[in-house]
């Protein structure tokens, strides 16, 4: 008899799942709307000319191989801190921050999951937006700590529930950990306006809750990486000291090289300094130290003014796409003759747009359209191309009139 | 300070550097000039021409338990990655459902991080078996056993599969087979720690003889490889762990779940360092060029085990200095005392660990002869 015995089949995993039955699909119209990966206009993965002129640079420089410091990379963490919290920002000026180097936005999240749960002892429960990233609930489970939910997103007008929101993070026990989407909210694609940002951080103020931001889109929303870090950046002007995961995944490409980093904003630099040792110590057990190749690449593009300044160009090319894309949706639905309101399609940002449609919809969607997305109605705008948003529209208005 | 000698476990040359193996640079700048790749996703559990290859390598081509497809594999961030997935899955599915008193048991002396890795994974009764003989420099046989037979049924025993860290020595086939027989009638779980295959005696095949011993007699294990000192990939992060089962569907069952743990931890593992290992193991002209470097590498350790031997007994430095040769792989257990060691640092930067632990690889044949004296005087000068 086997160890094993009574280990059970774990369940596919649900994103990942649509890919495989993409896959397994012979329709030659197939579109696979599931998995958060941009695609150019002929539904091809994109590799970053900046990406690839930093590429060429280290395989010139014949660097050597050895481990990186366990916090890693320092030109990466520095150039990510400055990245997220901006140039002039006191906290970043004054050195009141310690960034690790962590295994893309995932790795960056279980850090610090980890540290909140060894360290932040007011509270054990961390609140998610209703919904949030799939992702999210397990990671902060398998660190040891609780989730909770505050509303969100409202299905009815398939945008934000502001007062909702609001009146739900005014109840929040004080002291709690709040996760927020800095931009491009996965999966609704619903951020706030900048006037509700301002509401909502006064109220998490209010309520002295310890701030978890998840920034993977920096860039990639609206094309402005610093429209995108506004709330970040709001927030510590207003003098919370958040904690947060940065993701280069998308808005640099580098999905599979998992380039990433962990943020912690303290009271000063000797706090950072003892922050970081702790981290050091959970990152040590997890893997040693981080992968270099990602994090050189993405060092080299943002401490390099040519490569940097590429790259601002090619990100905004990348949001762009995907807001016209948008557009076109729309208007293709409109001309297919759709009377409902998919409005929600274009004020949505980001890789991700909720559409609004019901299971048995999307079953047939999948079942008749051979086209692929999450079963929660969530669509990967960057798997749009004009070569297919006519079909999608088609498809998307047949299962909904 | 050229005559330091590196603390870490990197490999480092004659001349005191670090060396990019020559197989590996041909590799990246094939991958490099190959357009057609991306970056990608990799699946949860990595790059599968990487997963298969690195089993392979550790169960070798042959093995029984690949022939009946029972062998599962988990792309990991370095060996350290690969231990903690396997811990994790441990405490969670092993002896139970979230038994987190299960013993684990660590060799003494061991990797220092072992035991984080099994803390941080949930484990609450981490101990030791005997493993170091500090008065006769070698194996504790006989202590090893005895904390087997008493260990609970149903402990994990972390293995180290060669080139024990930090001792560098290892048990011979005939103790693995007695070691074997012990865990096989107490039902403890074997979880090796494979880091140096190739590196420590220069024949992968000789470095995975005790893993592939275990398999054959039907043990279901795990086995952490890392590929950071064989392919001197270090910051690449490039490790697999090896699942060996009773049978095909117990094996994916486990790896499903271990999928889960994955998906937690980091999604998915880094792309880089898979294909460079990926693209080695699978091109015979390449593989056969690896398994040079290697042998370079380990026997550039190897001889210098030999010269600073035969220096220290030419000096005539008091003691027995077989163990230098004895042992094996990157680390050598000296024998200095925590002042001798003290006396090395601070008066001959020469730096070990206060354990006596001396990276062998840090030796050139320029400072043989200063490390030589060195420790001839910390024995002679201090007691």
């Amino acid at each position: 008899s086997s160890w094993w015995s009574h280990v059970e089949m774990g369940p596919p995993d649900p994103i990942l799942g649509v890919t495989e039955a993409f896959k397994r699909d012979t329709s030659s119209k197939k579109m696979n709307l599931g998995v958060g990966a941009y695609r150019d206009d002929n539904g091809k993965p994109y590799v970053l000319n900046c990406v690839r002129k930093a590429e060429a640079m280290i395989a010139s420089k014949k660097m050597d191989k050895e481990y990186l410091p366990i916090g890693g990379l320092a030109d990466f963490t520095r150039a990510s801190a400055e990245l997220a919290l901006g140039e002039n920002s006191e906290a970043f000026k004054s050195g009141r921050y310690v960034t690790v180097q962590g295994i893309s936005g995932t790795g960056s999240l279980r850090i610090g999951a980890n540290f909140l749960q060894r360290f932040f002892k007011s509270s054990r429960d961390v609140y998610l937006p209703k919904p949030s990233w799939g992702n999210h609930t397990p990671i902060f489970r398998d660190a040891g700590l609780q989730l909770q939910a505050y509303r969100y997103y409202d299905p009815k007008t398939c945008s934000l529930d502001f007062s909702g929101a609001m009146d739900d993070i005014s109840k929040i026990p004080e002291k709690s950990i709040i996760l927020l989407h800095a931009c491009a909210h996965n999966p609704t694609g619903v951020d706030p306006r900048q006037e509700q940002w301002k509401e909502l951080a006064a109220m998490v103020k209010k309520r002295n809750l310890l701030v978890y931001f998840d920034m993977a889109y920096q860039g990639f929303a609206s094309g402005d990486i610093n429209r995108d870090a506004w709330a970040v950046r709001h927030f510590i002007e207003q003098g919370m000291n958040v904690v947060l995961s940065q993701s280069y995944a998308k808005n640099m490409g580098l999905y599979g090289e998992r380039a990433g980093a962990f943020t912690v904003v303290c009271s000063d630099a000797e706090e950072a300094k003892r922050v970081e040792s702790q981290l050091k110590i959970l990152i040590r057990p997890m893997y040693s130290n981080p992968p270099l190749n990602g994090a050189r690449i993405a060092s080299i593009i943002l401490n390099t003014p040519e490569l940097r300044k590429e790259w601002l160009v090619e990100v905004k090319g990348m949001a762009d796409r995907i807001i016209g894309m948008r557009t076109q949706l729309v208007s293709n639905l409109k001309k297919e003759g759709s009377s409902h309101n998919w409005q929600h399609i274009t004020d949505q940002i980001g890789m991700f747009c909720f559409t609004g449609l019901k299971p048995e919809q999307v079953e047939r969607l999948t079942k008749e359209f051979s086209i692929y997305m999450t079963k929660d109605g969530r669509i990967s705008v960057a798997g749009v191309t004009s070569g297919n948003v006519g079909y999608l529209a088609h498809a998307i208005h047949q299962v909904t009139k | 300070d050229s005559r330091a000698l590196p603390l870490r476990a990197a490999y480092r040359t004659d001349e005191g550097q670090p060396w990019v193996l020559p197989v590996v640079k041909k590799v990246e700048q094939m991958i490099a000039n190959d357009s057609s790749l991306n970056h990608e996703y990799l699946p949860i559990l990595g790059l599968p021409e990487f997963r298969a290859n690195a089993s392979r390598i550790a169960l070798g081509d042959d093995s029984p338990a690949i022939k009946e497809n029972r062998i599962g594999s988990v792309q990991s961030l370095g060996g350290t990655g690969a231990l903690r997935i396997g811990a994790e899955f441990l405490r969670r599915w092993y002896n139970g459902n979230n038994n987190t008193a299960t013993p684990v048991y660590i060799s003494a002396p061991s990797w220092e991080n072992h035991n984080s890795v099994f803390v941080d994974a949930g484990f609450k009764d981490i101990r030791t078996y005997r493993y170091w003989d500090a008065a006769k420099r070698g194996l504790d046989l006989q202590g090893m056993l005895d904390d087997m037979e008493k260990a609970p049924e149903f402990s994990i025993f972390i293995l180290h599969a060669c080139a024990h860290n930090p001792t560098g020595t290892d048990p011979t086939p005939d103790q693995w087979k007695q070691i074997a027989a012990v865990m096989k009638r107490r039902f403890l779980f074997p979880f090796f720690d494979s880091a140096y295959q190739g590196f420590a005696s220069g024949s992968l095949d000789k470095d995975a003889w005790a893993v592939r011993y275990f398999v054959s007699e039907g043990f279901e294990l795990f086995c952490a490889q890392s590929f950071s000192k064989n392919f001197g990939l270090y910051n690449e992060r490039v490790g697999n762990l090896t699942v060996v089962g009773k049978d095909a569907d117990n094996v994916q069952r486990v790896l499903s779940q271990m999928e889960k743990i994955v998906r937690t931890t980091w999604s998915n593992p880094p792309s880089q360092g898979a294909r460079i290992v990926a693209t080695t193991l699978s091109s015979p002209q390449l593989f056969a060029e690896w398994k040079d470097n290697v042998k370079t590498m380990a026997d550039r350790v190897l001889l210098m085990r030999s010269e600073l031997r035969s220096r220290l007994e030419s000096l005539g430095t008091p003691g027995t200095w077989n163990h230098i040769t004895e042992q094996i792989g990157m680390f050598s257990f000296t024998g200095l005392n925590p002042k001798q060691v003290e006396y090395m640092i601070k008066e001959k930067h020469i730096y070990l660990l206060a354990s006596g632990r001396i990276n062998m690889c840090g030796l050139t044949t320029k400072n043989l002869d200063y490390v030589a004296k060195s420790i001839h005087e910390a024995v002679t000068k201090i007691q």
